[in-house]
């Protein structure tokens, strides 16, 4: 593999850029491999990358219906956090901190990770006591958190409406200042260049027809691309996990659906960081192109349709402009839609199944991207081992049945009650 | 923009309506013992096919009434909608 340096860009002028080499190749699927992953986003491409790195296994397919990073790890609004309260999440997501922290050098890909910090608002005391006692809990676990009072909080984003006589007032809110940002689709890229590098298969174009399975094991998968014998697969396909699981005659905690982003005209930079609305589901950051980027809440009903309904979008941006007056004059650059695995909780299934050799990764609800290192990181642990990692294993499937949800925030698939 | 056909209003919008969740399932009997495996099939599990799906809607902002409604979870395409007590053919 080429690294990318300044002297490669040089050296690369003189050609002018005409000699680069591929980022990845593009091979047709073997006949046998020591492990499968479906699904090439960002969770499948950073499993894939880590199972190489971390257990020596390269022997490896990635199997993709579409183009790698065409799903969700490019359609996110690349929120990077761990402000999280329980021990299970807070842990998880930390580890992966420092992950995020380090990838660009790790991946010789930049991914512009930019941390410049989280501001979830709070619009009562109530709120404040709540958040309070989340910056405690994450303190314990060794996040950076800051509970900032009104005036605070105005230094930072003054372009929010601190009038006295608004329905939600700004109290102050729960900061954590180093969360951020990174470019999504440099995060699949890079992951997907350092694992094809190191031998792994990334075969794109190829859909998953259904599992070989016998005596309770995993056999070999068939695909688009002809059949492929494995003992081991990875399921990382979040959005499409009720239809392989159909395929697999499982039933899983988890309903299929939309959730919208758009981004606004290009302005000059009026937002640092990360800023969530404590009275509606919003939130908003601002692109390094100068976009507001937003988002919110669900559509609502189940849908594979990847793309969203306007009263969704006008609810959200509803929200936002309550917060960000200004928001009033943009114009709305695209809005887009991507499908997402609710689960019943909330929190992901990072897990072995009844079947030998299945693997789930599935359940990332509103916030999949953040988690791409320490999923990957997790479950390429779970798989290698053919046991959890003390990280995920709260992340269990049969938490449901068992009475030990991962229920941080009280949200699910049922939106209308949050 | 869904359009959805009440069984008691006629044709309106979808901001008048709340969405309701899969309408196959069944809650397990009254006055039985229900096993942890039962309950935790009505609680948590759910098919969530993509194509055809039968669903809950509520009317809110109009009749109040829950109503069911066969819709394609791809397309949004509605094919049926029934009262509560009548089935999807």
């Amino acid at each position: 593999m080429q690294r990318y340096s300044i002297f490669s860009l040089i050296k690369n002028a003189f050609s002018k850029h005409e000699k680069w080499d591929l980022a990845w190749k593009d091979p047709s699927p073997k006949k046998e491999y020591d492990v499968v992953i479906i699904g090439g986003g960002g969770h499948g491409l950073a499993t894939a990358y880590y199972l190489a790195k971390e257990h020596n296994i390269t022997n490896i397919a990635i199997i993709e219906k579409g183009w790698i990073g065409g799903g969700n790890i490019g359609r996110n609004t690349t929120i990077i956090r761990s402000n999280f309260m329980y021990d299970d999440n807070a842990r998880f997501n930390e580890f992966g901190m420092n992950l995020w922290r380090n990838m660009s050098q790790e991946l010789n890909f930049n991914v512009m990770f930019s941390p410049r910090g989280i501001i979830n608002l709070a619009h009562s005391d109530a709120q404040m006591n709540a958040y309070a006692r989340r910056g405690n809990s994450m303190r314990l676990n060794g996040i950076d958190a800051a509970l900032l009072n009104r005036e605070e909080v105005k230094k930072i984003i003054p372009m929010a409406d601190f009038s006295e006589d608004v329905r939600y007032p700004i109290f102050g809110g729960l900061a954590q200042p180093s969360a951020g940002t990174a470019r999504h689709d440099a995060v699949a890229w890079g992951y997907a260049r350092q694992a094809d590098s190191m031998g792994v298969d990334i075969i794109q174009n190829c859909e998953v027809t259904g599992f070989d399975i016998s005596g309770g094991k995993i056999q070999g998968v068939r695909t688009s691309r002809g059949d492929i014998k494995t003992k081991k697969i990875g399921l990382c396909v979040a959005g499409s996990t009720n239809i392989l699981a159909e395929k697999l005659n499982m039933t899983l905690p988890i309903e299929t659906h939309l959730l919208q982003a758009c981004v606004s005209e290009p302005v000059k930079p009026v937002l640092d960081g990360v800023v969530t609305f404590g009275a509606g589901h919003f939130y908003i950051s601002q692109s390094d192109k100068g976009e507001m980027v937003m988002g919110g809440d669900l559509d609502g009903y189940n849908s594979y349709a990847q793309k969203g309904n306007l009263p969704t979008i006008q609810h959200v941006l509803t929200g936002g402009i309550a917060l960000f007056p200004f928001l009033s004059r943009l114009k709305m650059l695209r809005t887009w839609g991507g499908i997402m695995d609710m689960s019943m909780d909330g929190s992901p299934i990072i897990d072995k199944t009844h079947i030998d050799g299945l693997y789930l990764n599935c359940g990332w609800c509103y916030g999949g991207f953040k988690s791409v290192p320490s999923s990957g990181w997790t479950f390429a642990h779970t798989i290698a081992q053919d046991r959890v990692h003390e990280l995920n294993e709260g992340f269990s499937l049969n938490r449901f049945s068992k009475g030990y949800l991962l229920d941080e925030k009280g949200l699910g698939t049922k939106t209308w009650i949050s | 923009m869904l359009y959805i056909k009440c069984p008691f209003c006629g044709y309106r919008s979808q901001k008048e309506f709340a969405y309701g969740g899969d309408g196959t399932v069944k809650r397990p009997e009254l006055n039985q013992n229900i096993s942890d495996e039962k309950w935790n099939e009505f609680l948590y599990l759910r098919k969530s096919p993509r194509g055809k799906h039968i669903e809950l809607w509520h009317h809110v902002a109009g009749c109040r009434q829950w109503f069911k409604v066969q819709r394609n979870t791809v397309t949004h395409e509605i094919f049926q909608t029934t009262k509560m007590n009548e089935e999807i053919k």
